[in-house]
């Protein structure tokens, strides 16, 4: 038995102009009935593994999705479905929109397409359960190792020696933040990283 | 006889989760069928119980996880009670305490949905407890004893003597088996406009723990239904299986077809059946008797 039996799905709209919502839903009605793979249509982030993000994310959607992510317990995939979800799509250029889904939570499959097929989506999803028995393994080992923590400032899991190491590098070769700038630490954070 | 009773109980509790997750693996293909989609696997429910108990549990209050336990225990205690062949009063008793550690576990984590559900929970608990006391009290009108023991030895099925009884627990069946349109404080559907309500704020280990809960409770209920039927004569144990399997595909039917329906309309609607269908029934046999 595997995780990847039951994945069950929470969807967000960032800011789309709802046509990828629209293949979401389709692709859980009869029609393509995903749930023949087990998945269901959550609507709650503790119950779910894989987040779908649709639309870009501007800066009312960019905490939401923030805190929908840290609520989901590990562990979680991100499927950015749709061109908006994965870059931007053509709100790239909007002053109010600050691209991708992955600018703000770490994204672990792109699914492209304006709207996103069904179709694509399916494989999409077919991916990232893959990954998340592949992310539940790597938590086993680390456990037996002795580490895995979640940083919930970088919104990662440690589950390697070099996961750590990364970390201690990169706070190394971050420039010293000036008292005046240093209002919100979270910001101060996403925008070196 | 403690032998058998010891047998009886360890088969149930062994058995009972097996039963309960293929019946809601039926519920959810059946489901599946009646809107036209192929729905997923029987087994659907194990492979969801499994990822549940491999995930982080997210601990908003570590009471809760406490009343969780309590939840599982209570339900298994309760179920164990009545297979073992216990006092029915006992049984609805112990069924209630268990249903309220899971509204306690909503409570203590003090958030809106899980309190919202909290709350919708205890008013469906106010529509079904009613019918739960009336349905004892008809058994012991019926056949003359609380014991499940002596139930089973009778002469003839109590459905006999208890149509409207019959009809009034499969109605409140419903609200227990979380369908719509009486499923208020949660749900299985994402549809509704409050989903998990009751358990939201309950996640991984935990959450398995509440669906292996689940299962047990709809053994039991099934056990109840199956009551209705059982006499002394081996045969009759066929046709409480058939009237199981009745009940619960009519449920998944209204399931489907039913939207939820609000509070204050499933308090009187439940109400209604209940007094009209239990409580005239218990008011025939007494004048008959």
């Amino acid at each position: 038995m595997k995780l990847s039996k039951s994945p069950w799905i929470l969807h967000y709209d960032g800011s789309s102009c709802n046509g990828c919502d629209i293949e979401v839903l389709a692709t859980m009605m009869p029609h393509y009935d995903v749930e023949r793979f087990g998945v269901i249509n959550t609507g709650n982030p503790k119950h779910a593994d894989i987040l779908l993000l649709t639309g870009s994310i501007n800066s009312q959607t960019a905490p939401v999705v923030r805190q929908l992510y840290r609520q989901m317990p590990d562990p979680k995939v991100v499927v950015a479905c749709g061109i908006c979800a994965c870059d931007g799509g053509i709100f790239k250029d909007c002053y109010n929109v600050s691209g991708g889904a992955d600018q703000v939570i770490p994204v672990d499959i792109y699914v492209p397409g304006c709207a996103v097929r069904p179709e694509a989506l399916i494989e999409g999803v077919k991916k990232a359960v893959a990954l998340l028995d592949e992310k539940r393994r790597q938590e086993k080992i680390a456990m037996q190792q002795g580490y895995c923590t979640v940083d919930y400032g970088r919104l990662s899991v440690h589950t390697t020696e070099e996961d750590y190491e990364e970390e201690s590098r990169e706070a190394s070769e971050q420039p010293p933040v000036p008292e005046d700038e240093q209002t919100d630490p979270q910001e101060a954070k996403e925008e070196t990283s | 006889m403690a032998v058998s009773i010891i047998i009886r109980v360890i088969l149930y509790v062994l058995l009972a989760p097996v039963i309960g997750g293929l019946l809601e693996g039926l519920d959810r293909v059946i489901s599946a069928r009646m809107q036209g989609r192929q729905g997923p696997p029987i087994v659907q429910p194990f492979y969801d119980v499994y990822k549940l108990l491999n995930k982080q549990t997210i601990v908003v209050n570590s009471i809760q996880v406490l009343f969780i336990m309590a939840y599982l225990i209570f339900t298994v205690f309760t179920g164990a009670l009545f297979f073992g062949g216990g006092d029915m009063l006992l049984v609805f008793f112990s069924l209630s305490m268990s249903e309220v550690m899971l509204v306690l576990a909503a409570y203590s984590v003090n958030g809106p949905y899980s309190a919202m559900g909290a709350q919708r929970e205890l008013l469906q608990m106010m529509c079904y407890e009613p019918m739960m006391l009336l349905l004892a009290i008809g058994f012991y009108v019926a056949q003359g004893s609380f014991m499940v023991n002596d139930l089973i030895g009778a002469t003839r099925p109590a459905v006999i003597a208890l149509p409207g009884m019959f009809i009034g627990f499969a109605f409140v069946l419903i609200i227990k088996l979380r369908k719509s349109p009486f499923d208020l404080s949660t749900s299985h559907h994402a549809h509704q406009e409050m989903v998990k309500g009751l358990t939201t704020d309950i996640s991984g280990r935990d959450m398995g723990l509440v669906e292996l809960a689940e299962w047990y409770d709809t053994t039991l209920m099934m056990g109840i239904i199956g009551m209705f039927f059982v006499t002394a004569n081996p045969v009759s144990y066929l046709f409480a299986i058939l009237a199981c399997a009745v009940v619960f595909f009519l449920i998944t039917l209204v399931d489907n077809t039913h939207p939820r329906v609000k509070a204050m309309h499933m308090f009187g609607i439940t109400w209604l059946v209940v007094l009209v269908c239990a409580g005239t029934n218990l008011l025939i046999l007494n004048l008959i008797k």
